[in-house]
């Protein structure tokens, strides 16, 4: 056990230190200049050496490298050239929207799918497993932006239950931070909602055509036990993997979740970032979703053990 | 400028026409509490440290002031100056400073703090965006705490307008290195708070010099970026106004909401097709002018869902100088075609058209393409990033053409610049510039920028197409907003709520 897990984590590292290295790189050959971002088309050019000079940019690519790296390891990710303000705190600040958000997403989605799935399988063939199919099906299709503006005109605009956007911070107001996140997570579920119950059902079908579960039929066992003890804890491997990704893709997401409810967080910062070309916000960014994404990668591999004894010894 | 991709648009487009009109009346709002939205949010709150519109929108005369001001109307008024004097060469200009201006940490205003504002405009080591505005200053001296003396290397007769600008505003030597997080004016609002990628907050400042005149406590500008999330923060009554709405696709929607006004005006930005004039073939005066006769305004003001007005050069046509230029070159298909034909290309060419991220140039780029094309132009079209469009098109000046609106006023003096991206090298036109410089009776200068107007629309330099609208939405209560932008601000001191 311990050992499967010291090989997964040196695998983890090897591919972080790769990562700083392609997220350097591409990041440098971004076309653009930031110095003429921040100065507009008006500026001088000996205003824009000077400017290129007090941050840096004019300096040895190796050099630029190594400093970030040193930064990273001391814990110091230098100032955003766009804010003046420490990125860390910059990051800090919109991780604390982003992470519940993606969170709560997750959880709902996989609240909503697993229960979802294992009764289309429960129900394979009949009108309720269509039905669920049908389901699956809109909610692969609709963009979750379309989704998300869609609910603000129901709850926000009609309604008035929920605000249209906009995050009030959680020391100033916690339960208007929290009722500000649940629209957005649930636009941002959908089409999670939708591929979860589609990987549970197709899982569940799987394990229930296997022998045991006919063996635990045939033993009398009650059809609860079967579907929830018997099949669905071995159907949980492929959906726990497709979960793991997700997690991934609800970052992408955030993106344009964030911007459809104008929400302060890490999607919108990216993106900021990108056109006002704050080099380096977009280089910590990276790197910070990088660790984040092996870490629940990390998870997986740990559920994996936990759900499934096999590869503890298998790897 | 913010990129919505253009999916948004549609899906957004899609949402509202299934949801029509509906919506309970606004609830009773607090009526010295104004919550503004804007598109873009500003990196820092310093004019001097980035050259970002938003900056300009949220502390104009709100927090920071210049000597003197652009009012609603575009004038040139007295500001923290209260009147001046101009010397008969045109060479120094005396300011007299207002007496019992604070700044917002109490500090007074006197000759010593303008000097020292207006230094490091030009100064050698200097990082402010709009240097090039100040360059010809000889030097700013204090005659005594509330006089000014501003002396220049040659007549400028744009200086007041720069020195009106938010660029040239009075910042105080000790908040100055500050500014950016935490702006000190000496405005009728004082910065409370910044919540990053959401809202800056203002409050009423108690040491404005007129404080009575002011009447909202509270401002608070949110950062809206997403077209149909504007409308939204609208409807749900989450924003009382966007003063410049950014998606003409959606107006309708908001027009049929009998809570709001809105209001079109007119803006500083000229939208051009500019064009490579040191490339092969815009080199040639007949192919531009065959592209010229090939442009179709109404159509392209079709596309922004009929806001803006024709140009035919490159000015604004609420300026006093304006000229009305756009029957120039008129639609002619069979005149463009056979003026390429004698520049030698019987059979057009292809060209490259290089679009920015930013929506009108989006909605224009598919109509020009195929409005080149009936002239026997194949124009291929590629999308830019904001900064790849500043390094690549502008910078580098590696295109064909691209659309791009010019925002700033009094910009035709970019026709004389050495090296701007446009390529364009009149001796003609930098000779008339000038004259319009150096000019000192404005009546003189409003003629002689007449005649600039006429030799780049005679040249053909860029293809003119319309100027950007301002669209303004506001509750119907809400009283004293900019109808036009003659500058980049949100002057909120003559703003109110009726009743």
């Amino acid at each position: 056990m311990l050992e499967f897990l010291s090989r997964r984590f040196a695998a983890a590292l090897v591919t972080l230190v790769l990562a700083t290295v392609v997220v350097f790189a591409v990041v440098e050959v971004l076309p653009g200049d930031p110095a003429l971002v921040m100065l507009g088309i008006d500026a001088r050019p000996d205003t824009l050496a000077a400017l290129r000079a007090k941050h840096g940019f004019d300096q040895p690519v190796l050099l630029r490298y190594l400093r970030w790296i040193g930064g990273l390891l001391s814990f110091d990710l230098g100032n955003s050239h766009a804010y003046g303000t420490p990125v860390a705190k910059l990051i800090g600040d919109r991780l604390a929207v982003t992470l519940p958000l993606g969170v709560l997403a997750l959880s709902w989605a996989l609240l909503v799918a697993i229960p979802l799935g294992v009764f289309a399988a429960w129900k394979h063939g009949t009108a309720g497993d269509w039905g669920v199919m049908g389901f699956t099906q809109i909610g692969i299709s609709i963009p979750n932006f379309w989704f998300g503006i869609v609910l603000v005109l129901v709850f926000a605009v009609t309604w008035q239950v929920f605000p249209s956007g906009g995050f009030p911070g959680w020391r100033q107001d916690l339960p208007g931070s929290i009722k500000a996140l649940i629209l957005p997570a649930l636009s941002l579920s959908l089409g999670e909602i939708a591929i979860l119950t589609r990987v549970t059902r197709s899982a569940m079908l799987d394990t229930l055509r296997e022998d045991y579960i006919r063996t635990a039929k045939a033993k009398g066992a009650p059809e609860h036990i079967v579907l929830f003890h018997h099949a669905l804890r071995n159907a949980m491997i492929p959906v726990t993997t497709v979960a793991g990704l997700i997690a991934g893709f609800l970052v992408a997401g955030a993106v344009i979740i964030e911007s459809v409810f104008r929400l302060p967080g890490v999607g919108q910062l990216v993106y900021d970032s990108i056109n006002n070309r704050d080099l380096i916000v977009i280089k910590n960014v990276v790197i910070l979703f990088t660790i984040l994404v092996l870490a629940v990668n990390l998870l997986v591999d740990l559920t994996y053990a936990l759900l499934d004894p096999r590869p503890r010894v298998a790897t | 400028m913010q990129s919505i991709p253009r999916r948004t648009f549609i899906g957004a487009a899609a949402a509202f026409a299934v949801f029509p009109a509906f919506g309970p009346d606004a609830w009773a709002q607090a009526r010295d509490r104004l919550v503004l939205g804007m598109s873009l949010e500003p990196p820092v709150l310093d004019p001097n440290k980035n050259a970002a519109a938003a900056i300009r929108e949220i502390t104009y005369q709100n927090i920071f002031e210049s000597l003197a001001r652009i009012d609603r109307t575009g004038a040139i008024v007295p500001g923290l100056a209260e009147s001046w004097t101009i010397s008969p060469d045109g060479l120094v200009y005396t300011f007299k400073l207002r007496q019992g201006v604070k700044f917002h940490d109490g500090e007074t205003l006197d000759a010593s703090v303008v000097k020292f504002a207006i230094d490091r405009l030009f100064a050698a080591d200097s990082t402010v965006p709009a240097k090039s505005l100040y360059t010809d200053i000889a030097s700013v001296d204090t005659v005594d705490p509330s006089t000014v003396k501003i002396t220049l290397k040659t007549p400028n007769s744009y200086l007041l307008y720069n020195i009106a600008l938010c660029d040239a505003a009075i910042q105080h030597p000790k908040s100055a290195s500050t500014n950016d997080k935490h702006p000190i004016g000496t405005g009728a609002f004082l910065f409370k708070e910044r919540k990053e990628g959401d809202s800056i907050t203002l409050v009423k400042a108690p040491t404005y010099r007129d404080a009575a005149s002011i009447k909202l406590n509270t401002v608070i500008f949110k950062v809206v970026k997403d077209p149909s999330a504007q409308v939204s923060a609208l409807l749900a009554g989450d924003v009382d106004t966007f003063p410049g709405f950014q998606a003409p696709e959606l107006v309708e929607r908001l027009k049929k909401d009998p809570r709001f006004a809105v209001v079109v005006g007119t803006t500083g930005g000229e939208v051009i097709l500019a064009t490579n004039n040191g490339k092969k073939p815009f080199d040639n005066l007949k192919v531009r002018q065959a592209m010229a006769h090939a442009i179709n305004r109404a159509e392209l003001i079709d596309a922004e869902s009929g806001f803006g007005i024709p140009i035919g050069s490159h000015f604004a046509p609420h300026s006093k100088a304006y000229i009305d230029l756009t029957q120039t070159y008129p639609l002619d298909i069979a005149k463009g075609k056979a003026l390429l034909a004698e520049a030698g290309y019987p059979n057009g060419f292809e060209a490259s058209l290089k679009l920015p991220p930013v929506g009108y140039a989006q909605r224009a780029g598919e109509v020009l393409a195929n409005q080149l094309g009936k002239i026997g132009i194949k124009v291929a079209i590629t999308q830019l990033q904001w900064p790849q469009w500043l390094s690549e098109v502008f910078k580098e000046r590696n295109y064909d053409l691209t659309i791009v609106a010019h925002t700033e006023a009094n910009d035709i003096d970019r026709y004389a610049r050495d090296g701007y991206y446009w390529n364009y090298n009149s001796p003609e036109f930098k000779a008339k510039w000038r004259e319009v410089v150096a000019a000192t009776d404005f009546a003189r200068r409003d003629e002689l920028l007449k005649d600039c107007q006429r030799i780049i629309a005679r040249d053909a330099v860029n293809g003119y197409l319309y100027q950007l609208a301002k669209i303004g939405v506001w509750k119907k209560e809400l009283v004293g907003m900019w109808e036009n932008s003659p500058t980049t601000a949100t002057d909120l001191t003559g703003v109110s709520w009726k009743g």
